[in-house]
């Protein structure tokens, strides 16, 4: 007889996941919560018990994923009043009863649902978060400029942000003020800077972060900092930040 | 009018240059409020002096009323130093107000963000708001009395004030108020703008071990004051003087 089959059946928890549904497209419906039932698995994630609802007992409930890896960042929604990815949330590290909401400030589009992508791209644009490089005639027969490796690596380090919009949900400022940038628009602006391909310099990064709706407008409450499912140092760049744009003032 | 007002009128201010003042505002905002909390501290270091007893606290008064330097007491002075505090605190409340909570929408928004999100920090920011509308008018009013009744201070004048004149509630919800928005304020201060080689936890921890001590110093400051204000009560308004300094006025051939 195998290791296995000597097992004692593993008992599972019951779950209960009370969901926030609303449809704006359904005006006359109120928001409201609505109860779901589940036996937990191993390894399951609040993606997978979701996709189980969804499956099996409500085909109605809307929630995002594309990637169910942790990479496209279409998943955040609060789990127990904390913004995180469904996909990357193990239930066993919660609580038999489970709240979960869709993420404030960004256009619900249904139940679980919201609309980052709208939000991120006018923050890009608004903020130009792409390389401006000198315009200069490219000579593709030469070798590319170095970059140092640790330079390189730090880039790389802020650049992993996906965009998930778990910062701005966990944002106290952009709760209160619709257009504040938030982290995600910090640690872009900081990616750039740090890029030596880029030519803009500190005056030109004022005008894009210099006030009350960028960088001096943080609180520097930090939920962002706590809550971010890329572990992206908020924390220390936003303050870097300040310090630069601070001495702008000077 | 100048053409800049126009164009700002005109909505079209982003169209030029960023004015810099945003980034002086948050530089005097942190500046100001650095100031106010570790006046705040030595503040509560003088006051706490009536716990090494009364003559302690004359000598503290007496020193800023500039009696050791002119061999007289010169209460303006007093009045100088809490008009400068006072000119800061304006301009702090300026600044910090800007960050407040304008209308019901944002209000109902922090405080269901607070509430849903249950975040130490966010919550700490909160209470920093309360206290700091609360400081709006308690510490204007005490700096109000300081500034035309600088005379006041002293080991008898400031029990009575506590006891006789029943003001020791007042002292009581401005000592908490100030500890909590002054320590809250000097930890954000530290991850605001970074603090090298340490972790918020760290400096959490600090931030409540200070505010602790600061609120304990305070609590057994007033009550000391009660306490003297109370066994004064049928003298309330007699002034104090150590036995050593009305000798060598009397010595000198002067008043204090």
């Amino acid at each position: 007889m195998s290791v296995i089959d000597q097992a004692a059946p593993q008992q599972y928890r019951h779950l209960r996941l009370n969901v926030l549904r609303y449809d704006p497209r359904h005006p006359a419906a109120k928001p409201h919560m609505q109860e779901y039932q589940i036996e937990e698995a191993d390894s399951m994630t609040l993606f997978i018990a979701l996709t189980e609802i969804r499956e099996h007992q409500d085909s109605t409930l809307q929630f995002d994923f594309v990637c169910r890896a942790g990479i496209c960042g279409s998943c955040a929604m609060m789990v127990n009043g904390r913004p995180r990815l469904a996909c990357r949330t193990l239930t066993r590290d919660l609580p038999d009863e489970i709240t979960l909401a869709p993420l404030p400030f960004f256009e619900l589009i249904a139940d679980l649902s919201v609309r980052t992508g709208k939000w991120m791209r006018g923050m890009s644009e608004r903020l130009q978060t792409w390389l401006h490089a000198q315009e200069r005639e490219v000579d593709i027969c030469r070798i590319e400029e170095r970059m140092d490796p640790d330079l390189a690596e730090q880039i790389y380090e802020l650049d992993r942000c996906i965009e998930c919009g778990c910062c701005i949900a966990a944002c106290g400022t952009a709760q209160m003020r619709q257009d504040f940038v938030g982290a995600v628009g910090f640690a872009k602006i900081a990616r750039f800077r740090l890029d030596p391909r880029d030519t803009r310099t500190d005056d030109d990064y004022y005008e894009l972060i210099g006030d009350d709706t960028g960088v001096f407008g943080c609180m520097s409450l930090l939920a962002c900092h706590d809550v971010c499912p890329k572990s992206l140092p908020l924390q220390t760049q936003i303050a870097f930040l300040r310090r630069k744009m601070a001495a702008q003032g000077l | 009018m100048a053409n800049e007002t126009l164009i700002i009128h005109a909505g079209l201010a982003d169209k030029s240059r960023k004015n810099r003042w945003p980034a002086r505002f948050d530089l005097l905002q942190s500046s100001t409020g650095l100031f106010l909390a570790l006046f705040m501290w030595a503040h509560m270091g003088f006051v706490a002096s009536i716990l090494l007893g009364e003559s302690a606290m004359w000598t503290i008064t007496k020193l800023f009323e500039g009696y050791f330097f002119f061999g007289k007491s010169y209460p303006w002075l007093v009045s100088c130093v809490v008009g400068f505090v006072a000119l800061v605190f304006v301009g702090h409340a300026l600044l910090a107000v800007r960050k407040f909570p304008i209308n019901y929408r944002q209000w109902r928004a922090i405080r269901a963000h607070a509430k849903v999100m249950r975040h130490e920090d966010s919550t700490l920011w909160i209470w920093q708001v309360y206290t700091g509308f609360l400081l709006f008018f308690l510490a204007s009013a005490h700096l109000y009395q300081m500034f035309f009744w600088p005379q006041n201070i002293g080991p008898f004048a400031s029990s009575d004030r506590m006891w006789s004149d029943g003001l020791w509630p007042f002292y009581l919800v401005m000592l908490l108020a100030v500890e909590l928005h002054g320590g809250i304020g000097l930890y954000r201060l530290t991850v605001k703008w970074g603090w090298p080689n340490a972790s918020r936890q760290t400096l959490k921890k600090v931030k409540w071990a200070l505010t602790g001590f600061f609120l304990v110093l305070g609590l057994a400051t007033l009550a000391a004051y009660m306490k003297i204000g109370y066994e004064h009560r049928a003298h309330a308004g007699e002034r104090y003087t150590p036995d050593w300094a009305v000798e060598q006025a009397a010595h000198r051939g002067d008043g204090q």
